[in-house]
C-alpha cells in the first residue's frame, strides 16, 4: 500500500502517484507534495490569464466610482445593446436546438449516404473564423451578393439588420447542441425507442417520452454553451453590423464602440457583458453539479 | 405565394413598424473622428427640423475608418448621407451609380463644410524636442500615424508629410518618397483608423508624436490636459477637406431626399458650423470661424489641389495597391 512506501525513494513520485489512485489510504508525503505543486501551477495560470484580467476589468469599470458605473450602463445605446443581444440569442438559439437535434437525432439513429459529411459540416463552423462566416454572409446576402438584388427589389435588408445578426450568429453557434448530444445518443442507443415502436407508440410519443427525457441535461448543456457562444459572438456580427448605434450594435459591439469613445463606459459595457457570460457559466455549474450524472450515466 | 412574401418582408422589416407615420429616420455614415460632433449635430438638427416642419427625425450616425465605412455603404448599409474623411471614398459610391458623379459641385466649397489640418501631438515637455517633419525621421522617434491603406485621416496625414518634402528648397518625388521611407520606419504600429491611432498613443502610451488631425489633437488636450500633452505645429502642412454629400439612390428609395439635404445643410449653417467649431473643425462660415479663431493656431498650409490634383488621382498614384505607399513599406518588411 502508499503508506509502506519509503518516502526516501528517489524517483518514487510518480510509482506513488499510481499507487495512490489505486489506494485508497494516506499517500506519501512526495506524492502530495506533487499534488500540491500540480495545483498551485494550475492555479497560478488560471489566476494570472483569467482571474486577473476578469477582476481588472471590474475595476476599471469601477474606477469613476459606482454612480459613474450606472449612468455607463444606464445609456439607451448600450441598454438598446443589451436587448439586442437577447433578441438575436432568443432567435438563434432556439433555431439551433431544433437544428442539433434534428441532426444528433438523424445521426444517431439512421444510416445513410453523407453522413460523415453531414458530420464534417456541423464541425466547420468551429473552425472558420467568425470573420470569414460574416464575409460569407455578405457574398450571399449584401448589395452585390448572389441574393443582394432579388432581397433589393423586395425591399428585404438582411446585411447590415437584425437578419443578419441572427444570421451570423445562427452560423458560428451550430455545432454547440448538436455536438453535445451526438456522443450521448451514440452512447445510448436506439434500444429503447425501439422498444417504445413495438410498443405502438407513435413518433412524437416516441421523442418526448423516450428521447428527449434521456438527452434533457446534455441538451439543456448545449444550449446554455451556445447561448454563452451567442451573446459574446464578435467576429460574424462585426462584419454584418453596420455599426449603427442602438439600432445594430450587440453588446460585444457596443463594447468595441465605447472602446474608442469612452475608456471607462466601455469597461463598464464589458462588465455587463462579463457578467452575463458568469451568469450562463453558473447556471452550467449548477446543471453539472446537480446533473452529472445524468449527463455521463450513459458514456 | 406572393402574400407569404409579403409576410415575411414584414417580419424582416419589424423595426420599421414602430415608426409612426409622422417620423423619419436618417443614417449618416460617417467616419472615425466625428463621433462626438455629429452626436451634438444630431440632436440639434432633430430639433431644429422638429421646429420647422413638425416632423420628428432620428438620425443615426455610424462611425468607422472611412474606406471602411465606403464599403459597407456599397455592400448596402442604407446610408441617406455619407460624411466621410475623403473625397475618393465618395467617388468610390458614385462609380457604382449610388450617387451622381458631379456630386462634390452640388454642395458650397467642394462639399466640405468643415476642414481640419494635420498637426503633431506630443507627450509633456516635448522630451524628443519635435518641432518640424524632419524631427519625425530622427532614429530615436517613434511616431503613430494609422494605415493609409485602411484609415481616410491617414491618407491626409500621408500626404501631408510628402506635400512638405516636396515643396522643400530643391524637393521632388524622390527625395518626398525617401522621407516618407524614412517616416513609415519610424510607425511601430500601423491603426487601422484614426482613433485607434489616438488610443495608442495616449491610453497605451506607445510612441513619442502622434501625426494627428488638428480636431482630435485639440480633442486629446481638452480630454486628458493641456500640459499632458503638447500640439505641434509642423513649417507646412495640409488641408484636410472632409466631404458630404447625399446617397441619391438611398435617399429616394427612403423618401428622405428633403431631409437629407436640409441635414447637409444645417452642417453649412450657423448652428452646425458653431458645433464643428466647438468639437475642433475648423469652420467655412467666416463669422463662426471669428469666434472661435484663438482656439487654431496659425498653420501654413497648401490644399490637395494645389499640390497634388484630384483624389482619384492620388488614390491611383499613392494608395492603390502597387501605389507609391505599397513600395515604400514593402522595403521596410
Amino acid at each position: 500500500m502508499a503508506t509502506a512506501l519509503d518516502p526516501a525513494l528517489g524517483g518514487g513520485a510518480l510509482m506513488a502517484a499510481v499507487a495512490s489512485v489505486v489506494s485508497i489510504g494516506q499517500p506519501a508525503w512526495s506524492v502530495r507534495i506533487a499534488r500540491v505543486v500540480l495545483l498551485l501551477a494550475a492555479l497560478a495560470v488560471l489566476a494570472w490569464l483569467l482571474v486577473l484580467p476578469l477582476l481588472a476589468i471590474f475595476a476599471e469599470a469601477f474606477r469613476q466610482g459606482y454612480a459613474f458605473y450606472l449612468d455607463a450602463i444606464k445609456q439607451p445605446d448600450t441598454i438598446a445593446a443589451v436587448r439586442l443581444t437577447f433578441t438575436v440569442a432568443a432567435i438563434a438559439v432556439p433555431l439551433n436546438l431544433v437544428f442539433g437535434l434534428a441532426a444528433a437525432w438523424s445521426m444517431t439513429h439512421f444510416e445513410f449516404r453523407g453522413k460523415a459529411l453531414l458530420g464534417a459540416l456541423i464541425d466547420l463552423p468551429f473552425s472558420i473564423s467568425p470573420v470569414v462566416a460574416g464575409m460569407m454572409l455578405i457574398l450571399v446576402y449584401g448589395k452585390d451578393g448572389w441574393l443582394g438584388s432579388w432581397l433589393e427589389a423586395h425591399g428585404l435588408q438582411v446585411i447590415f439588420a437584425l437578419p443578419g445578426l441572427v444570421l451570423a450568429t445562427v452560423l458560428v453557434t451550430l455545432p454547440f447542441v448538436a455536438r453535445e448530444l451526438i456522443p450521448l445518443m451514440q452512447a445510448q442507443g436506439s434500444e429503447q425507442e425501439e422498444a417504445a415502436l413495438t410498443l405502438g407508440a407513435s413518433g412524437w410519443q416516441i421523442f418526448f417520452r423516450v428521447t428527449l427525457p434521456r438527452v434533457r441535461w446534455a441538451l439543456l448543456y448545449g444550449v446554455l454553451l451556445c447561448n454563452a457562444r451567442a451573446m459574446g459572438e464578435f467576429g460574424a456580427v462585426y462584419v454584418v453590423s453596420g455599426h449603427l448605434r442602438g439600432i445594430t450594435n450587440t453588446l460585444p459591439l457596443q463594447v468595441d464602440q465605447l472602446y474608442q469613445e469612452n475608456f471607462s463606459a466601455a469597461f463598464a459595457a464589458a462588465s455587463l457583458l462579463a457578467l452575463l457570460t458568469l451568469v450562463t457559466l453558473g447556471i452550467k455549474r449548477v446543471v453539472e453539479w446537480r446533473h452529472g450524472d445524468a449527463l455521463n450515466t450513459h458514456l | 405565394m406572393k402574400r407569404q412574401w409579403t409576410v415575411l418582408a414584414a417580419l424582416l422589416s419589424l423595426s420599421a413598424a414602430y415608426v409612426h407615420a409622422q417620423d423619419v429616420k436618417l443614417l449618416n455614415v460617417s467616419f472615425d473622428p466625428t463621433r462626438e460632433y455629429f452626436q451634438d449635430v444630431d440632436a440639434a438638427f432633430k430639433a431644429d427640423w422638429a421646429k420647422q416642419t413638425g416632423q420628428n427625425v432620428t438620425v443615426t450616425t455610424s462611425n468607422g475608418g472611412s474606406g471602411k465605412q465606403a464599403r459597407a455603404v456599397l455592400d448596402g448599409l442604407q446610408a441617406d448621407v455619407v460624411t466621410l474623411a475623403l473625397a475618393y471614398d465618395i467617388d468610390v459610391l458614385a462609380d457604382k451609380g449610388l450617387l451622381a458623379k458631379d456630386w462634390q459641385t452640388q454642395l458650397p466649397d467642394s462639399s466640405s463644410p468643415y476642414t481640419s489640418t494635420v498637426v503633431f501631438l506630443v507627450r509633456k515637455g516635448n522630451p524628443k524636442k519635435i518641432h518640424d517633419w524632419p524631427d519625425l525621421i530622427r532614429s530615436d522617434v517613434q511616431v503613430i500615424t494609422p494605415n493609409p491603406k485602411t484609415s481616410g485621416g491617414a491618407r491626409w496625414n500621408f500626404l501631408a508629410a510628402w506635400g512638405w518634402a516636396v515643396r522643400q528648397p530643391g524637393g521632388n518625388a524622390d527625395k518626398a518618397r525617401a522621407y516618407v521611407t524614412a517616416l513609415y520606419k519610424n510607425v511601430p504600429v500601423l491603426d487601422t483608423g484614426s482613433r485607434g491611432a489616438t488610443n495608442t498613443f495616449v491610453q497605451r502610451g506607445i510612441g513619442d508624436v502622434l501625426i494627428a488631425w488638428e480636431s482630435e489633437a485639440l480633442m486629446t488636450q481638452k480630454e486628458f490636459g493641456k500640459d499632458n500633452y503638447q500640439i505641434v505645429v509642423p513649417s507646412a502642412t495640409i488641408v484636410a477637406e472632409p466631404p458630404v454629400a447625399e446617397v441619391d439612390t438611398v435617399a429616394a428609395k427612403h423618401g428622405t431626399k428633403k431631409v437629407a439635404q436640409a441635414y447637409l445643410q444645417f452642417l453649412y449653417g450657423p448652428e452646425g458650423q458653431e458645433l464643428a467649431a466647438k468639437h475642433f473643425f475648423r469652420p467655412r462660415l467666416a463669422s463662426i470661424a471669428a469666434k472661435y479663431a484663438a482656439q487654431f493656431p496659425a498653420v501654413k498650409t497648401f490644399t490637395i489641389g494645389e499640390q497634388f490634383g484630384d483624389w482619384r488621382k492620388v488614390q491611383a498614384t499613392y494608395f492603390a495597391d502597387g501605389g507609391v505607399f505599397d513600395g515604400i513599406t514593402e522595403g521596410s518588411q
